[in-house]
């Protein structure tokens, strides 16, 4: 039958003649191919000692911003939440007491900020959404750990470190 | 008497006002309301936000009128003709009265309770300028306590004078009213004397924005992450009669509020009992969910339908994975 794109190769298996049938030549290319490899540059990195740099637009794990005082700028509005669509964030408010305004810039706060970081699929909607500039996805790739419960991550692991320290 | 809205023709009664024979027609055409409300004597004339343009007076004077008028307070007259959306000059008018009604306001719609409800914000959203050009400092005022019941914030008030009127004409005696005139006016009480009334609740309901506020749902949440559903109950109050919408988060209701009809108005007013003192359950009786338009921000992530399953239900696997989560050693 004639097919169809003419591209058929026809082959034809001759006889090997003696140098082939030696197959030395075959080793010695096959490992001369694999000795130019070695002095190759690698392609991989050992992780986790070294790191690749990411690319500016990269998205990794969440972090809580404080302002130019080192109050936390998060003031629960609950629009992250909101936006996710994987449904990863949840926040509990609390109102500002008296003697707090060192550490919470808006009269509420975030008491409990959770974020369950096997939901997460890391969109970036959450910081688009964010009014106060308090969210963003600056950090690096979320570390893998043993027990679902340690995936959720809350303010102790998300807000930024204050200022003086 | 016949009067025509955007080119729609509606037959009304002689004394209805335009903003009321927009909506016996209803849809886009109705001109927002920011202070006119329906239940209340009076109310009306103060936000500017309905204005319409009038482009022949009546049958037997047909000349326009010379500005844009106040709908809710002007009064129609047969075969008047009224542009609303057609004409031009009142979406530039309109912009304008946002950007004013915006001026002293403090945009704290992320701590504010009243956000994903709030009349100026679906203003603001619809009818306004991305940005304001006012540059001086705005308005702010002495935190004033009027009862553990309301929360006022008075520099998120707009004056629309709701409130006054509710107090004036819902309850037995008000104690608040507004105090000063011009740009220092505010809603107070005058002594500090608190709210305490079996209706003073409902100015809350009232309030257009969020200058009067529940306390006991205070930053409690959001109010798109609750759940309305409508309930009623036998109430002893002789000019209550109980009808409500609580909102749900969980298996706790959160707050009680009158049921809202689509131009935000509440149905029927409630007494305070009802409002605050109620919030289990077992004291109402449940009707069903109560309906919000798609267009809100509360209806987001409600289903009306039931959802399909991701994963059928497997008893099996959802007591492991409980199991799974609630582990702290690793296998």
């Amino acid at each position: 039958m004639e097919s169809l794109s003419n591209k058929r190769k026809v082959l034809e298996s001759k006889p090997l003649n003696f140098w082939e049938r030696a197959y030395l030549p075959a080793i010695v290319q096959g490992l001369s191919i694999t000795m130019k490899h070695f002095f190759r540059k690698p392609v991989t990195i050992s992780y986790p000692e070294e790191q690749r740099e990411f690319s500016e637009n990269f998205r990794g794990m969440h972090s809580l911003k404080r302002d130019e005082n080192g109050k936390e700028r998060c003031t629960a509005c609950g629009l992250c939440a909101l936006s996710c669509p994987a449904e990863a964030i949840t926040m509990i408010a609390a109102e500002r007491q008296k003697g707090e305004e060192h550490l919470y810039r808006e009269e509420k706060y975030a008491a409990v900020y959770e974020i369950n970081m096997l939901r997460c699929i890391f969109c970036g909607l959450c910081e688009e959404a964010c009014p106060k500039e308090a969210i963003y996805l600056d950090g690096n790739i979320v570390p893998a750990d043993y027990l679902r419960k340690d995936f959720i991550y809350g303010k102790d692991k998300l807000v930024e470190a204050p200022l003086n320290q | 008497m016949k009067v025509t809205i955007d080119g729609i023709p509606v037959e009304v009664e002689p004394g209805t006002t335009i903003l009321n024979a927009a909506r016996q027609i209803g849809g886009d055409i109705v001109p927002p309301a920011m202070c006119y409300y329906s239940k209340l004597e009076g109310s009306g004339g103060k936000c500017r936000t309905c204005l319409v343009k009038v482009s022949k007076g009546s049958e037997k004077d047909p000349r326009p009128m010379p500005k844009l008028v106040a709908s809710c307070r002007t009064t129609v007259m047969d075969g008047m003709e009224v542009q609303n959306i057609t004409s031009p000059e009142v979406i530039e008018a309109r912009k304008g009265i946002v950007e004013i009604l915006l001026i002293n306001h403090p945009l704290d719609c992320p701590i504010c309770d009243q956000a994903g409800e709030c009349d100026l914000q679906n203003l603001g959203f619809e009818h306004g300028a991305v940005k304001t050009r006012y540059e001086f400092d705005r308005r702010t005022f002495e935190k004033i306590d009027i009862g553990d019941k309301i929360q006022l914030h008075m520099t998120r008030c707009i004056l629309c004078y709701r409130c006054v009127f509710t107090a004036d004409q819902i309850t037995d005696h008000r104690i608040h009213g507004i105090l000063n005139r011009g740009d220092h006016s505010e809603i107070s009480t005058y002594i500090k004397a608190a709210v305490d009334n079996d209706f003073s609740g409902n100015v809350i309901d009232v309030c257009p924005v969020g200058a009067l506020t529940d306390k006991t749902f205070r930053f409690k949440n959001r109010v798109w992450f609750t759940k309305p559903v409508d309930a009623h109950r036998d109430c002893d109050h002789e000019k209550c009669n109980g009808k409500v919408t609580l909102w749900y988060k969980g298996e706790e209701v959160l707050r009680v509020t009158a049921r809202k009809d689509k131009y935000g108005e509440v149905e029927e007013f409630i007494c305070n009992t009802c409002r605050f003192d109620k919030k289990k359950t077992s004291d109402w009786v449940i009707e069903g969910p109560r309906k919000i338009s798609h267009k809100s921000v509360i209806s987001a992530n409600h289903y009306e339908f039931k959802p399909l399953p991701v994963v059928k239900t497997n008893p099996q696997l959802m007591e492991k994975n409980k199991e799974q989560f609630e582990r702290d050693t690793r296998l």
